[in-house]
């Protein structure tokens, strides 16, 4: 049976509360309801009738159910109905009994390596793993062996078997509480050994250990009857549920019923326990298999906010997303991570997407590439592809578009490979999907394409399995996968964010060459402004679920407006930052996308923001020069003293480093500039760009 | 029971081919390593239950109205007044050479004893456990699939309650259940013994449904779990069709997983035909045992706690390849 394990980050205290609270729950409800009627009938059955139980009907022997008796009479012509009531009490004596020497064995076993340590912990632990692996009855019946037939021999052999169990829980509890401060403070101190065990252990273990041993008494009434209608637990005369079977089962042709009326009692008992342990595991916060966050069913989503202002449609777009909206159900209500969001990918360009975590630039990532599976739900007024309209209707329609011409590179490599498939199948499929490959020429594709994004030997390396490749090598199999196709668009999301800082670059680096050899555009999301200010020519910035301005990259230092923008750009260090002056740092935390205000989102942490700002969300403008911004105070220098951290006098970058920056107009989104795009070591040299309010600090 | 650990090897790029020719070799004699010393304690286990006995095994045997000088020629016979350590070469030796002395009351080898039996036995288990992982694999992973993600909340619902109730039926008690229903009332299958193909059905059933239930409900859990990953995302994002990300992508890695917690469940089915034989009068060993234990005939009993032991170790053994064969990882954790 799984052990419930205490969850970590509970609080302790209000347990008679939140077992109460527990009482209340449906399940909790019906588990108490039946313990009670179990505990009550084991209490009162056999005082009110053991002679009705025990009264022989020479004239109705084996009988059926009748008026009389309800579910008949034995051989001897004992009723039937009382039996089952009456043998309550011994059946859950016995499987108390034998819990309770389950429990306390398993205790001595369990605890036994904080007592004594030394070979005879190791050597305890050793068998108690090994004694775990075989199944309580089978130990019973070792047991049963030894002990012979007869209710004690039983309940010492079920109360030992259940044993091993308990002992590795009380191990694993055990070794929980010993690596916490207070108790290694204590052994320290000189506290006893034993004292260790009272004050400290005994105290933390105990609710864990009630909890297991009400749901392991379950599991032990049913061993027991088991026993008993093997013949080898409770004999004649006494009799429990299992000896009721026992007897039952040589009558079934006659009176199938005499063995399942017994039966159905032990179930109901044993679910008794069961679900008791069950909820108070529930209610204590103790971790239970397969438990799953309820959700609530998402209701269509309501219409968001108005759509931003709709930007020129550029041709030769391969991407453009007009309105993009996210939702996603809660128990609380729908939230709505992206918020209405435009942009466009011009073919072979590469644009950049930043914002902190949190601000919805993944999920935009997610949406845009038709991998956000319900409950989540994505909206657009307009979501096309390399020409075709991606959302909504059969998604297999555009399953072969989007399988060879759109790539994604995901944050971490480590997950994002099937750990159970060799590198090369997994690069091998897209071609036998996508382009009816044979099984033959896909691995050599794979194997070329292995190449192609720098893996030595990929012959030999296309049969690894992902764990046996680096972290860096992963991603550029990642990339690999990307180009077995023939991408028109790559999507990024945090590609370097998992990796070396070494190996960062490495990956940044061929991506440029990737683009720069066949034209293909790149969607870069980031949190790392200098990341997006080497590899893209345009960045969006985003913040909580829309894109609050979007500018060609040589004008991110200096030229930017927002300031979102500028205060992010200020906070990335460079070659020449002063390391005696504190690192400049947006004030506050990013909007929380459950709840965001009425307003600009970004109003409460803005040096800026005024009462303007708080009452009505600015709608996104367009300087005519290529730049959108969404901000009521656009470019207006901050206050001296408003953001102390950011107006000490960083040597905030004047430009940017790429030997074409401004050689292209901003407006066509460097399709020009796009081949030949540096992967610079030491970013952002000086610029011409000047520096209209940023230099004002 | 431990949840799945899945220890994280980076091993340079030098070593991926050394790697591959060693990982199953190491991975066989790590695991045979640790079978035998399982074995080994289970033989002594098995060897010391006999002097465990309280009082004299012989004399608990022949009863107490046997004559003394006839317990004792016994017990000379079974070496028992040799030097503890003497019997102890002597069992370990036997049990390597299949000699597992002589049963008490049937008066003949128990290697024979359980030879003739075993065959019942083996064959109900066997079918029983294909069958519990024939229904539980394919209903998990379909579960996952339709409820995933919330989707298909009275499906959810429905299965939940179906896999509760099915899985907490005692195994015996459901066997007992299915006689009266199918023999008794309807008479459709023959009510016990081991006869033809039909003989098998209802103790196949009895011993096989709840194991099969449970496990449908770690499989369908797993199968969620891994739905949510980052590689079944990467598979997505290929573009692949649906039923290849499934049964392709995910489902070897929901099986892994379920494999790990549910290996205790199949083996629990090796200790449940002792109860579902005697439901249904199955000439197997579980009825060995029974009588074994009663007329406290312990070489026996001795001999045929050995065979289930090592029956359980055979299937974690099973289990722990299977997941060497899906998991490349489990073989590279070892050692």
């Amino acid at each position: 049976m799984p052990a419930r394990l205490p969850r970590p980050g509970r609080p302790a205290g209000g347990r008679s509360r939140r077992v109460l609270h527990a009482l209340r729950t449906p399940i909790g409800a019906t588990a108490a309801a039946m313990m009670a009627l179990v505990a009550l009938t084991a209490i009162v059955a056999p005082i009110l009738w053991t002679d009705r139980a025990n009264a022989h009907e020479t004239a109705s022997i084996l009988a059926g159910p009748s008026a009389e008796h309800w579910i008949g009479t034995d051989a001897a012509g004992r009723d039937l109905f009382f039996r089952v009531l009456v043998a309550t009490r011994l059946s859950v004596l016995l499987a108390l009994g034998s819990t309770g020497i389950a429990v306390g064995i398993g205790l001595l076993l369990g605890t036994a390596p904080v007592l004594v340590g030394g070979w005879v912990s190791r050597a305890v632990t050793w068998f108690v793993g090994i004694a775990v692996a075989f199944p309580g009855f089978l130990l019973a019946l070792f047991f049963a062996v030894i002990f012979g037939a007869g209710q004690t021999a039983a309940a010492f052999a079920i109360g030992l078997a259940g044993a091993p169990t308990f002992a590795r829980l009380c191990q694993t509890l055990t070794g929980g509480i010993m690596n916490r401060d207070y108790v290694a403070a204590a052994r320290i101190g000189g506290v006893s050994k034993l004292r260790l065990l009272t004050r400290h252990i005994l105290p933390n273990i105990a609710e864990p250990l009630i909890v297991n041993a009400t749901i392991g008494a379950g599991g032990v009434l049913l061993s027991f009857a088991g026993l008993s209608f093997l013949g080898l637990g409770v004999s004649a005369p006494a009799y429990d549920w299992g000896r009721l079977m026992y007897e039952g089962l040589s009558g079934i042709y006659i009176h199938p019923v005499a063995a399942l009326a017994p039966g159905l009692a032990v179930m109901i008992a044993g679910m008794a326990f069961n679900l008791v342990g069950e909820s108070a595991a529930r209610a204590l916060g103790l971790a239970a298999l397969g438990e799953l966050v309820p959700t609530h069913r998402l209701r269509r989503p309501a219409p968001l906010a108005a759509p931003m202002g709709s930007d020129e449609p550029d041709d030769g777009a391969v991407l453009r997303v007009r309105d993009l909206t996210v939702a996603f159900p809660t128990p609380a209500g729908p939230i709505h991570p992206v918020r209405g969001i435009s942009f466009a990918v011009p073919a072979g360009g590469a644009v950049g997407l930043v914002g902190e975590s949190g601000s919805g630039k993944s999920l935009t990532a997610l949406a845009v590439a038709q991998l956000i599976e319900a409950p989540g739900e994505v909206g657009a007024s307009e979501l096309t592809f390399a020409g075709e309209a991606i959302l909504g209707g059969d998604p297999r329609a555009h399953r072969h578009l989007l399988g060879t011409s759109l790539a994604m590179v995901f944050q971490d490599p480590m997950t994002s490979l099937n750990p159970t498939m060799r590198i090369g199948w997994q690069l091998a499929e897209v071609v036998r999907e996508h382009g009816g490959a044979s099984r033959q020429e896909g691995w050599e594709r794979a194997v070329e394409r292995l190449s192609a994004v720098r893996i030595a030997d990929a012959p030999r390396r296309a049969h690894a399995y992902p764990h046996e490749f680096s972290g860096g090598m992963r991603q550029r199999a990642m990339i690999g996968m990307g180009v077995m196709g023939s991408p028109r668009l790559i999507i990024a999301d945090e590609p370097t964010t998992a990796l070396d800082v070494t190996v960062q670059e490495q990956v940044l680096d061929l991506l440029g060459s990737i683009r720069a050899a066949d034209g293909v555009a790149l969607l870069l999301i980031s949190h790392d402004v200098s990341v997006v200010a080497t590899v893209c020519d345009r960045v969006l910035v985003m913040y909580a679920g829309r894109i609050v301005e979007e500018l060609a990259v040589d004008r991110l230092y200096g030229g930017a407006r927002h300031p979102y923008t500028r205060l992010l750009v200020a906070a990335v260090p460079d070659m020449d930052t002063d390391l005696a002056t504190p690192l400049p740092t947006i004030p506050g935390r990013p909007a929380p996308v459950s709840a965001i205000a009425q307003g600009c989102a970004f109003a409460a942490r803005c040096p800026l923001a005024d009462a303007v700002c708080r009452e009505t969300d600015p709608e996104m403008v367009d300087d005519g020069r290529g730049s959108r911004v969404a901000c009521w105070h656009a470019g207006e220098p901050f206050p001296d003293d408003a953001v102390p951290t950011v107006a000490v006098p960083v040597a905030v970058p004047q430009g940017e480093s790429r030997g074409n920056a401004g050689g292209f107009a901003a407006a066509d989104a460097g399709a020009a500039g796009a081949a030949d795009c540096p992967v610079a070591g030491s970013p952002l040299a000086g610029s011409p760009t000047p520096t209209p309010e940023g230099g004002s600090a | 029971m431990s949840l799945l650990r899945r220890p994280e090897l980076d091993v340079g790029p030098s070593r991926v081919g050394a790697l591959r020719e060693n990982r199953w070799v190491r991975f066989a004699l790590a695991r045979a390593g640790r079978l035998a010393v399982s074995l080994w304690v289970l033989a002594t286990a098995a060897f010391l239950m006999i002097h465990l006995v309280p009082g004299d095994p012989v004399r608990a045997a022949m009863g107490l109205t046997a004559p003394a000088d006839a317990v004792e020629t016994r017990r000379e016979l079974l070496g028992l007044n040799d030097p503890l350590p003497e019997q102890y070469v002597r069992f370990l030796s036997g049990v390597l050479t299949g000699d597992l002395g002589d049963s008490i009351g049937v008066q003949m080898p128990v290697a024979d004893v359980i030879g003739q039996r075993l065959p019942a036995t083996a064959s109900l288990a066997v079918l029983a456990f294909l069958v519990a992982v024939g229904i539980a694999i394919p209903v998990g992973v379909a579960m996952g699939v339709i409820t995933r993600g919330g989707r298909a909340r009275r499906t959810e619902l429905g299965f939940a309650a179906t896999s509760v109730v099915l899985g907490s039926i005692p195994d015996f008690l459901l066997g007992v259940g299915l006689v009266a229903l199918f023999s008794v009332t309807w008479r459709v299958l023959p009510v016990a013994g081991r006869g033809g193909p039909t003989s098998y059905i209802l103790p196949v059933v009895a011993l096989s449904l709840g194991p099969a239930a449970v496990l449908a409900r770690i499989v369908r859990v797993e199968m969620l779990g891994v739905l949510q990953t980052d590689y079944v995302r990467t598979a997505r994002a290929k573009r692949l069709r649906r039923r290849r990300i499934y049964l392709r992508h995910a489902l070897p890695n929901a099986v892994t997983a379920s494999l790990t917690l549910g290996g205790l469940l199949l083996t629990s089915m090796v200790a449940g035909t002792v109860l579902v034989e005697n439901v249904f009068a199955w000439p197997g060993l579980g009825s060995t045992i029974v009588s074994a234990i009663l007329t406290k005939d312990y070489p026996l009993a001795q001999g045929v706690i050995l065979v289930y032991g090592v029956a359980v170790l055979g299937v974690n053994t099973l289990v722990d390849v299977a997941l060497a064969l899906l998991d490349p990882r489990s073989t590279a954790g070892d050692a």
